[in-house]
């Protein structure tokens, strides 16, 4: 638990280790300002250096906070529950599927997509560290980087299906995809009951980032309407 | 390396603790350690597989105390200091004192696109496929000192091909700076119970993509 806790701390010293005791209660101001210091300090020195153009660093973070996110994977889900020869070229050749979308640029080589059925869920990790498929799903979630997530996926995947609340029958296989190489992985996930006849922009609306990565389901019809709902 | 990034299957880490409504920075200065990382890696003064050997070399509780972007702001130090492109006391002073040096290639503006793209790892083969899906295989028992991608869990067991991916760059190679080596790799599949014993959940499958030097014919 004490890691968990540790790995949602993002602020905090790098060297001194007597900093991350727990309760230490005067921490977290301090400590903020102490990272801010330290990565300015070295954007100024690289920038100084010519080794980067703070212009070009603004324009990754502004394509990570605005243009690269779950909803690209979301549109070539709905594309794939409301057209069956979109979904086989999904599950054959994920990254010409998702670029022919044109919604998110160009897609990197050796994406995979892998697609649940009513027999086999699949769910996706990286055990050595934290490989994800950006293009699609924008910035991996601090869950899925951390160690709980990590050591867990592959011994005890119901386990962390329930921490996400989360329960299958226990007739239903569960593959874990451990992302061990350049393959980066999504789920392509059930269609929920009760969506016949609906548009790929709705349907999109059921996709959450969770179900594309394994660890959810898509949204039903019924919760669906209880967020749209005042 | 038997490090600790090597979480496969270890136990007493707790449960996995979602964070409702996860913003993608919790604040500016991941973005920044982020956008860094993106820009020195452009530059080719390493490859990917360098990078995270990088990490997986931090102390292991370091690495087990750190955020994952102060990871990354180690690893950057490290790797820059390493080939000697800035000094210790240049960060600590916040200011360069010593002009840089020349890069292979630096990102400007209009190469961003480039950076937001994963690079291609395939890589033409110099011989044949040794395996073909449905092939059972054994995966080696190797421990190497430097960077692998087969993990300790995956180590020394028996599981079937089931897709074969092409050949990619070695990472086992690559991290070590003696050439991309590229290697055929493999969707490779083990029933739950192969790993984790007769205690394992009888309807998990687990697989991992193993290149074929981690490979041996059964």
């Amino acid at each position: 638990m004490s890691q968990d806790h540790d790995d949602h701390h993002h602020d905090g010293g790098l060297h001194d280790g007597h900093h991350h005791e727990h309760g230490s209660s005067h921490k977290h101001g301090s400590d903020l300002s102490e990272m801010q210091l330290r990565v300015r300090a070295l954007e100024t020195v690289l920038t100084e250096k010519g080794y980067v153009d703070p212009a070009a660093l603004d324009l990754i973070i502004e394509a990570y906070e605005t243009r690269i996110g779950p909803h690209n994977g979301a549109r070539a889900i709905a594309r794939a529950w409301a057209d069956l020869s979109f979904k086989r070229t999904l599950l054959d050749d994920a990254t010409a599927a998702v670029a022919s979308l044109g919604v998110t640029g160009r897609v990197g080589d050796h994406l995979v997509a892998v697609e649940n059925t009513p027999q086999v869920h699949n769910m996706v990790v990286c055990t050595l560290c934290s490989c994800y498929p950006w293009e699609v799903l924008g910035l991996p979630p601090t869950w899925y980087k951390s160690a709980p997530y990590r050591s867990r996926a592959v011994i005890d995947p119901r386990g962390v299906l329930a921490d996400f609340g989360v329960t299958l029958p226990a007739s239903t296989d569960i593959r874990v995809w451990d992302s061990t190489a350049e393959t980066r992985f999504m789920v392509v996930p059930l269609r929920p009951a009760g969506t016949e006849g609906w548009s790929e922009q709705k349907l999109a609306q059921l996709v959450t980032r969770d179900c594309m990565i394994g660890t959810g389901v898509a949204k039903s019809v019924a919760a669906l309407a209880a967020e749209v709902a005042p | 390396m038997n490090g600790i990034h090597d979480m496969g299957g270890m136990h007493g880490f707790g449960p996995v603790a979602p964070e409702a409504n996860e913003p993608v920075f919790h604040s500016d200065w991941e973005a920044r350690v982020l956008a860094l990382n993106r820009a020195m890696g452009y530059a080719r003064l390493w490859n990917i597989d360098m990078s995270r050997a990088a990490i997986e070399v931090l102390a292991p509780e370091i690495y087990l105390t750190r955020s994952y972007y102060q990871k990354w702001l180690l690893r950057l130090e490290q790797l820059l200091l390493d080939r000697g492109l800035l000094e210790a006391d240049e960060i600590a002073a916040g200011h360069a004192r010593l002009p840089g040096k020349p890069l292979p290639r630096k990102l400007n503006v209009a190469d961003v696109a480039a950076v937001l793209t994963r690079g291609s790892y395939g890589r033409a083969p110099s011989a044949p496929a040794r395996f073909k899906a449905g092939d059972r295989v054994r995966t080696r028992n190797i421990n190497p000192l430097t960077h692998t991608r087969l993990p300790r869990y995956a180590r020394g067991h028996v599981g079937t091909i089931e897709c074969v991916r092409g050949c990619h760059v070695f990472p086992d190679s690559a991290a070590i700076d003696t050439g991309e080596n590229p290697q055929w790799l493999y969707t490779l599949v083990f029933a739950g119970r192969e790993l984790w014993g007769e205690g394992s959940d009888p309807n998990l499958k687990v697989s991992i993509e193993a290149f074929e030097p981690y490979l041996e014919a059964i």
